[in-house]
């Protein structure tokens, strides 16, 4: 089960493209591709580097699936 | 769209131009003079290793790439593609071993080693990285 994470919308926010944000973040924009789209999940280093980015708390960017759920319930 | 080339990368296709150029050298020099019946006893021993040492070279600089790559996304599909093709490998060396076992092949591999067939390997795994996560990584 991946993570689900607002990097799109917070990119989107700041009219970044994926290569402004891996530049930013100093990765490739495969990374901030494979990151937005759920096919990989982040490093804890890299997530709190996203974070720290957009100078949100870690939870306000990435929440766990099961998380999602039970809120939903 | 520019292709994603770390310093890791860059580093990784000259360590592969050098080591396939020793390679092709070596081959052709240890072809000739084993052709020529121009070499015997240790030396033979030493020249016939000599162009399997660029093919190690290999190895040592994919797993040089898996260790330097600073991208970990990136390091992910190198280390899978890695992987895919020791898997291949050892599947088709198995399967060609118990072939021969039973007399069902010729003897001997026609100069197609596993040293190949892990490189075709490399390329296996490019393609199951861009079938399952959208990206080859590729460093076939």
């Amino acid at each position: 089960m991946r993570l689900t994470n607002r990097l799109k919308v917070l990119r989107a926010e700041r009219s970044w493209s994926q290569s402004d944000l891996a530049d930013r973040l100093g990765v490739s924009r495969q990374s901030v591709n494979a990151i937005e789209t759920g096919k990989y999940d982040p490093s804890l280093p890299l997530a709190f580097r996203i974070a720290e980015l957009f100078g949100l708390a870690i939870e306000e960017v990435f929440s766990s699936p099961t998380q999602h759920q039970s809120k939903a319930i | 769209m520019a292709a994603y080339r770390s310093p890791a990368t860059r580093r990784y296709v000259v360590r592969l131009f050098f080591l396939m150029t020793f390679y092709l050298v070596s081959l052709f020099v240890a072809v000739k003079l084993f052709r020529a019946d121009a070499i015997h006893g240790i030396p033979a021993y030493a020249l016939a290793i000599l162009p399997a040492l660029p093919i190690i070279g290999v190895f040592w600089a994919v797993m040089r790439l898996l260790v330097e790559e600073p991208d970990e996304f990136v390091r992910l599909l190198h280390v899978r593609q890695s992987l895919v093709a020791t898997g291949f490998c050892l599947t088709v060396m198995t399967i060609w071993e118990f072939l021969q076992n039973f007399d069902l092949v010729p003897p001997g591999n026609g100069g197609f080693g596993a040293a190949f067939f892990w490189f075709m390997g490399l390329g296996v795994g490019a393609l199951y990285n861009k079938l399952t996560i959208g990206s080859t990584g590729s460093c076939a």
